[in-house]
């Protein structure tokens, strides 16, 4: 093999390594993509039923119940709408009424979000920087009181 | 008192690294020898005050001194000694400490060991090490000083967090800290490189033992890492693919890289500049890591502060450091021609590959990392890469790296034939698809768990590469072995006569086969389950029966917990008994779950404990994750099994000894990897 020939096949090994990882990435990043969504997008609209997606809220008080088995069912809130999740499994040690949750799922046909995983941090004021920002656009000065203290009835 | 020393000796370790950095860069201008000589004192005076500055923050812990608000926010008066010393790099500023005692402690070494290399060379790179230094150093004192006071002095700290409290996160710091900061040196060699010109024989063996050193440590580092995660994040897993884990894992993945180059380099002079390159780029990762973790871009557990002020100016160090290297690579590169021609089958060629998948894989973990950060910087809203991106676009890209292993194994260096490395690879590969069809079973009868018939597939492609792997990972040694006997040598010296860089590079290779093994059955074959169990119940798992024996309430030092008794029994014979628990700390409100777990090297059994599923009566049903992990000890015996090659090969004799500068590299192609 002359020199110029095996530099050609060395950039060709390279290319082929190239393009392999970009066919894989760009097919994995679709799959794998989710977008943080508030309960306020989910109510309209914004998310197909079964896309799976990143919803932020806080856990509106008093709206915990358990259910057969692992069962739990509760209501994220952003201040301005509420949505209804479900979720079978075990909660994280810092999942607690009035607190900001990331729940992963997709809503499903009857208007409840379906979760199948749910996120809390481990520090007792933290609020994630996602929904708080989230928080913040939708008009800022709100505390939220009404959904952290109170049993608000609003319909899923 | 003593903080205030502490801080002193910082603002004077600061003016040491800036004598590092200024002295000898005017000496190497003017041609002053003895200016450029200054920088090795001048290391030794900056790694002292940094060391003073340390063990004066240690003191303030050790004492309680709560007047120091780093002391007073990561500690309590009730946390175990031990704790209160791992505190000091428990949180952002004394970790930056801790970064900058390892810079100068590397610094230190560098400048002892040094006297054999050029002049010039030297102070060059001690130039670069001191400017690195004098911008953390900076950092700490203009953004996060960890000796500032506070007044009134609290009565109490507010503790460290408790997920840090931990055994696994005593060293897992420093020795992720010894891997980031040791690529610091390969840097400033490679700089010292391009500005001089030079990259010869002396060069290469001087910077190879300094880069695998680095390398060692940050594969242990990472391992601990992930032991710690799944010990104490109670969800079981290894690997998350969470960001601060992939910041760690991508100067890794380049480190490799660049430690598979630079033997291309020592033994046929070729691949230079990439080299070069490969030396700025697993450092500017590991900066990169740094600016992730630190800066508060990502929420996790390790970033602890979001101040702007921080993240801005790690940036901007960032990219004064990086960009300045790549403008100088960009202009001096050119300049470090290489010796003689690359085939692609030969062993240069297959290292060459190696080095190509393993930087794309890299570039596929940065792009799923820094996507994200992007994406919410332009304002296109708020996404996440989940774990399946990277398990998606990693295990296809790194799955060819176990076969060039094998042939890598058996091809020779200058020009390999296909003949030959194919016979010589019928063995293992033979003997690999056995052990990929009994094994698999094997498991699967000793555990029954569902398995779809994609994992199996998988299982039993991962089994056949990781036992390739193992099998042909031995065959350079085995070979010298069986030459040297039959010239006659005995055994002992044969074996002796092996040298320890081979013998490192074979336990770091089997390594790798030994994580592919672990990954591939916890992941195909590991199950999980959710269960509600009320006192006296019992759940079956991978033919476990899991007996829950109620809940009682026990006091640690500085926690209350729930503790759990969980009974294992496999046909009727006891198998082992766990207590996870569920700990309350009241000093920062928080709960920790500390899951039990039975390890052995073929599984481990992990339970993890809920909550109480009726809050008003603790003594009800409980909910508990229950796990079968198979062979999960081989994912970290791999790592630590990585670790100790690395030793091995940097403690190889050829490095000690004098190398000339005048020496051309093709001459020392007698001796293999």
């Amino acid at each position: 093999m002359t020199k110029r020939q095996s530099r050609m096949l060395a950039v060709a090994a390279l290319v082929l390594g190239v393009g392999l990882a970009a066919a894989f990435g760009v097919t994995a990043f679709r799959k794998n993509m989710m977008y943080f969504q508030t309960p306020s997008d989910l109510v309209a609209g914004k998310s197909p039923v079964g896309a799976k997606v990143r919803l932020g809220g806080l856990v509106e008080r008093g709206s915990v119940s358990r259910g057969e088995g692992l069962l739990v069912r509760f209501r994220l809130a952003d201040c301005v709408k509420v949505i209804a999740v479900r979720y079978e499994g075990i909660l994280p040690d810092l999942f607690r009424e009035g607190q900001g949750i990331v729940a992963t799922g997709a809503l499903a046909a009857d208007g409840q979000f379906v979760a199948d995983e749910v996120l809390a941090k481990h520090d007792e004021n933290y609020i994630s920087p996602d929904l708080a920002a989230s928080l913040k656009e939708q008009g800022g000065k709100h505390s939220c009181g009404e959904f952290k203290n109170t049993t608000a009835t609003v319909t899923p | 008192m003593t903080p205030e020393l502490g801080h002193f000796a910082l603002i004077l370790a600061l003016v040491a690294a800036l004598a590092q950095t200024l002295v000898p860069a005017w000496g190497l201008w003017r041609g002053n020898a003895r200016a450029q000589a200054v920088a090795g004192s001048a290391a030794q005076a900056q790694f002292f005050l940094v060391a003073v500055s340390f063990a004066a923050l240690t003191w303030a812990f050790v004492q309680k001194d709560f007047s120091v608000v780093y002391v007073a926010d990561n500690s309590h008066s009730k946390l175990p000694l031990v704790y209160r010393i791992s505190a000091v790099w428990g949180a952002h500023e004394g970790s930056l400490l801790l970064w900058g005692l390892m810079l100068t402690g590397w610094t230190l070494a560098v400048s002892l060991f040094n006297r054999r290399l050029p002049a010039e060379l030297s102070a060059t790179a001690m130039a670069v090490l001191g400017a690195v230094s004098s911008g953390f150093l900076l950092f700490m004192l203009l953004t996060s000083n960890p000796f500032e006071r506070q007044f009134p002095v609290p009565l109490e700290g507010r503790d460290l967090n408790p997920l840090l409290q931990d055994p696994g996160l005593i060293i897992h710091p420093p020795m992720l800290y010894m891997g980031y900061v040791g690529f610091s040196v390969a840097f400033a060699y490679a700089i010292a490189a391009l500005i001089t010109g030079k990259l010869d024989a002396a060069w290469v063996r001087w910077t190879r033992p300094w880069t695998t050193a680095a390398w060692a440590f940050l594969s242990m580092g990472i391992t601990l890492g992930s032991w710690w995660a799944y010990n104490e994040l109670g969800w079981g897993g290894w690997w998350f693919w969470d960001p601060v884990e992939n910041a760690s894992f991508m100067p890794w993945l380049a480190g490799t890289a660049l430690i598979h180059s630079l033997a291309v380099t020592e033994k046929r002079g070729l691949l230079k500049s990439w080299t070069v390159l490969l030396a700025i780029l697993a450092f500017a990762l590991s900066l990169l890591g740094t600016f992730l973790v630190r800066s508060g871009v990502l929420v996790s557990v390790h970033a602890f502060a979001s101040d702007p002020a921080r993240g801005v100016f790690i940036l901007g160090f960032l990219t004064v450091v990086i960009g300045s290297a790549l403008v100088l690579y960009a202009w001096r590169a050119p300049k470090l021609a290489s010796e003689g021609e690359l085939r692609l089958f030969s062993r240069e060629g297959l290292l060459l590959l190696n080095n190509v998948f393993l930087v794309t894989a890299c570039f596929g973990v940065l792009l799923g990392t820094l996507y994200p950060l992007v994406v919410d910087a332009l304002g296109l809203g708020k996404i996440s890469v989940g774990p399946p991106y990277f398990n998606s676009i990693f295990f296809p890209l790194i799955a060819p790296l176990f076969v060039l292993v094998a042939v890598g194994a058996v091809t020779p260096w200058k020009r390999g034939e296909f003949g030959p490395a194919l016979r010589r690879l019928r063995a293992p590969a033979l003997a690999a698809l056995a052990a990929a069809v009994v094994l698999p079973s094997l498991a699967l009868w000793l555990a029954p768990v569902t398995a779809s018939f994609a994992s199996k597939l998988t299982v039993a492609v991962a089994t056949w590469l990781a036992l390739f792997t193992l099998g042909s990972a031995g065959l350079e040694v085995w070979q010298r072995l069986v030459s040297r006997r039959r010239q006659g040598v005995a055994l002992g010296p044969a074996l002796r006569g092996i040298p320890l860089g081979s013998w490192g590079m074979t336990l770091a290779h089997l390594g790798l086969g030994f994580w592919m093994l672990g990954v591939a059955y916890v992941t195909g074959y590991g199950v999980e389950r959710d269960v509600r169990l009320a006192p006296g119940a019992r759940a079956e798992l991978a033919g476990y029966q899991f007996i829950f024996d109620g809940v009682r309430e026990s006091e640690g030092p500085n926690f209350t917990a729930d503790s759990a008794g969980v009974r294992i029994e496999r046909a009727g014979q006891p198998v082992a008994a766990l207590a996870p628990e569920k700990r309350f700390y009241p000093s920062q409100g928080s709960v920790m779950t500390e899951s039990g777990v039975d390890a052995r090297l073929h599984r481990d059994l992990y339970v993890a404990l809920g909550e109480p599923l009726d809050p008003q009566n603790p003594a009800g049903d409980w909910s508990l994750r229950l796990y079968y992990k198979p062979m999960i000890r081989f994912v970290w015996l791999g790592g630590v099994l990585m670790f100790l090659g690395g030793l091995l090969a940097l403690s190889d004799r050829r490095y000690r000894l004098a190398a000339r500068a005048s020496e051309p590299l093709t001459a020392n192609a007698t001796r293999a990897v």
